[in-house]
């Protein structure tokens, strides 16, 4: 039985984790007030490009490195067109959505039924990983789950704590004040979405390179758009990514565990997707309230300088 | 030395010939830049549009799958300028198709044996628009109700519908005369839609889908009901000052997307398929492909005949190219972002003039 909690805390993290990085990457972006849905798109071009380098060369975190900043440089679409050209965000994220689904399809044709000879293992950590219990769930995993945590405790602390946090949620809450303080607001911007990029990037090469080893098209199966529900869920704030991103994960396993019990396989597979319209609703029941708090002001509003 | 800058003004007066020539302008760059990733991949782009076209609008088999396709893009497309007008976005065709079918497919199984033919299409018809409309008001819902970001909710329904369709044809719908595969049953012939000769042109739809470009036209250029949507598209908060009735029009249209949408679903089911199956086979990315044609028709329905009949060619041409190229399904994909990201980019440039000029040799100078 206690075999049985653990490896189900454990796949419940690895399936969670490439949601926490999207997540922390979407909230990186609209805390700028940058709405990017290209999300899917950018995690798909990332589970392609780290499936190429690691198949290339063998080296999976080579991959990695890849997929991050495959990422942010597809990104820089969107922050092209609407931060410097300002046109409608939703538009944009979407056309970088397809566009990224198409390209990593172009790319992946000839990888499809070719699985990686090495993928991306567990690292052990040093003494921790021999603790009961939480060594075996906790410190036995792969570098993406450390990276995901470390990192979203860093980006909690950035944003909340130092000057360029103040001056990311400023542009998304007041560019025009934030710019008569001397923040460059489109640079802020760009940047912002850029390491939203590399954060769905990385997300989307954990899926082909430490999750499953193969390419199949599509492999993202709608991780992206989750991410941005969580990303309302967590409101902005990096450390509440944590809880729904490894819920998400939780509810992904929660499928294969239901499977025995003889209920259909295509009703469990609409367990996430319900669940995502599910917070949602309990989210917006109280929205008046927290939304006003939360959401960045200026968030989907392209900024135009010289107006008004 | 001479400097160079960047001089941007904002234009106010638009002319057509401009417009005309922005867009064709984003058009040929698209295309210029999906040429690139062709390269890229190791294939002429040149070879690669010419087949693309050549397999759709240069051969009479061509032409007439190009028109086949065109009928759910046509459909969808329309609804989708009235919903994208008032900046709802409405991702989720792809399942309201979907459910149309579904819905069809249930009344042409069910009642099929019972009503004639003059009745039964009719009735497979109305069927097919209430299963798209069904499956698009619950997000029209969620967004005036709950607040809640309708990119996210239709697209959470496209995967459950998606999920539904393929639990139904294994399992409590598949049927008995298909040797295991997973199939519904065939409709019943009278419910099954006269082709052209020698095509899959399933005419009745095509008229449907010709019909709903006219009524959506004038549904959103001579009615209060458009004048509504429209203003609530351009300014929501003079919208409220003006007494629009949000949640009313919101569900109202997102009723009418969905329901055209699920009329292109009867048409699949009942001009092509003849039977539910796997969504994908179904469905095949027209929901996707149809935000596209209705950004390149400008949000008109009237252009969206025009538009659907383009990019139909586009999806017809590309299954030639991925034969002959070993290019994935995927590639429309990358016509459809591509070119809507340089749309979109247009728009910029129609109303901005942007020139670069000399400027004087001191800074001090200007």
């Amino acid at each position: 039985m206690e075999d049985l909690i653990i490896s189900v805390l454990k796949r419940a993290l690895i399936a969670g984790t490439p949601l926490l990085l999207g997540t922390l990457g979407e909230i990186t972006a609209e805390r700028s007030g940058i709405l990017n849905l290209g999300v899917e798109g950018m995690m798909s071009l990332g589970a392609i490009s780290g499936f190429m380098v690691t198949f290339a060369t063998g080296n999976p975190y080579l991959g990695l490195a890849v997929s991050v900043l495959a990422g942010a440089a597809f990104s820089l679409i969107h922050s092209f067109v609407s931060v410097t050209l300002k046109a409608n965000q939703v538009v944009s994220g979407l056309a970088l959505t397809m566009t990224g689904l198409g390209v990593s399809g172009m790319l992946g044709k000839s990888y499809i039924g070719r699985p990686l000879s090495v993928k991306m293992m567990p690292v052990e950590l040093p003494l921790l990983h021999r603790i009961p219990f939480a060594g075996e769930v906790l410190f036995s995993q792969d570098i993406y789950f450390y990276l995901s945590i470390i990192l979203g405790v860093i980006l909690w602390f950035v944003l909340r704590h130092t000057k360029a946090g103040i001056a990311v949620r400023s542009v998304g809450e007041n560019p025009k004040a934030a710019e008569s303080q001397g923040i460059r607001v489109s640079a802020v911007r760009y940047a912002c979405v850029a390491v939203g990029g590399a954060f769905a990037g990385m997300a989307g090469s954990h899926i082909s390179i430490a999750y499953s080893k193969s390419w199949i098209e599509g492999i993202t199966v709608g991780r992206g758009w989750i991410v941005i529900a969580l990303t309302i869920f967590a409101m902005w704030n990096p450390l509440r990514a944590f809880y729904g991103a490894f819920l998400f994960g939780g509810i992904f396993v929660l499928q294969y565990i239901l499977q025995p019990l003889g209920i259909s396989p295509n009703l469990l597979a609409m367990l996430p997707y319900v669940t995502t319209l599910g917070i949602l609703v309990l989210y917006g029941i109280g929205r008046d309230a927290q939304r006003r708090m939360h959401a960045p002001a200026m968030l989907g509003e392209a900024y135009h300088k010289d107006e008004r | 030395m001479n400097r160079y800058r960047i001089n941007i003004q904002r234009r106010h007066i638009v002319t057509p010939f401009e417009s005309a020539g922005v867009f064709t302008g984003s058009i040929l760059a698209g295309f210029a830049a999906i040429g690139v990733l062709f390269l890229l991949k190791g294939v002429n782009p040149f070879q690669a549009f010419y087949k693309i076209f050549a397999g759709s609008f240069f051969s009479v088999y061509g032409i007439k799958e190009t028109i086949t396709k065109a009928i759910p893009l046509i459909l969808i497309a329309s609804g989708l300028t009235v919903v994208f007008r008032s900046k709802f976005w409405n991702i989720g065709a792809e399942s309201q198709l979907l459910m149309g079918a579904v819905f069809t497919g249930w009344v042409g199984l069910n009642l099929g044996p019972v009503l004639p033919g003059p009745v039964l299409v009719p009735a497979m018809i109305l069927a097919g628009f209430l299963g798209g409309a069904i499956w698009a008001l619950p997000p029209a819902y969620l967004k005036v109700r709950f607040g809640i970001n309708e990119v996210i909710s239709t697209l959470m329904f496209n995967y459950i519908a998606a999920e539904i369709v393929k639990y139904l044809v294994v399992g409590p719908w598949k049927g008995e005369t298909q040797h295991g595969y997973p199939y519904t049953d065939d409709l019943p012939a009278h419910g099954i839609l006269a082709q052209l000769p020698g095509s899959r042109i399933h005419f009745v739809t095509l008229i449907l889908a010709v019909i709903a470009a006219l009524v959506l036209w004038y549904l959103l250029f001579r009615t209060r009901f458009g004048y509504e949507v429209r203003v609530i598209g351009e300014n929501h908060e003079a919208a409220k000052y003006a007494g629009i009735g949000f949640t009313r029009t919101t569900l109202l249209m997102m009723a009418v997307s969905g329901g055209v949408a699920g009329i292109a679903g009867f048409g699949e089911l009942a001009g092509i398929h003849y039977h539910l199956t796997y969504p994908d086979a179904i469905s095949g990315g027209y929901g996707f492909t149809a935000i596209i044609v209705a950004w390149l028709a400008k949000l008109n329905p009237l252009f969206v005949i025009f538009a659907g009949l383009f990019f139909a060619g586009i999806v017809v041409g590309g299954d030639a190219i991925q034969i002959s190229f070993g290019l994935p399904a995927a590639t429309v994909q990358v016509f459809n972002g591509v070119l809507l990201i340089f749309l979109i980019m247009g728009d910029y440039f129609l109303h901005h003039r942007v020139r670069i000029e000399k400027t004087a040799k001191n800074l001090g100078d200007v």
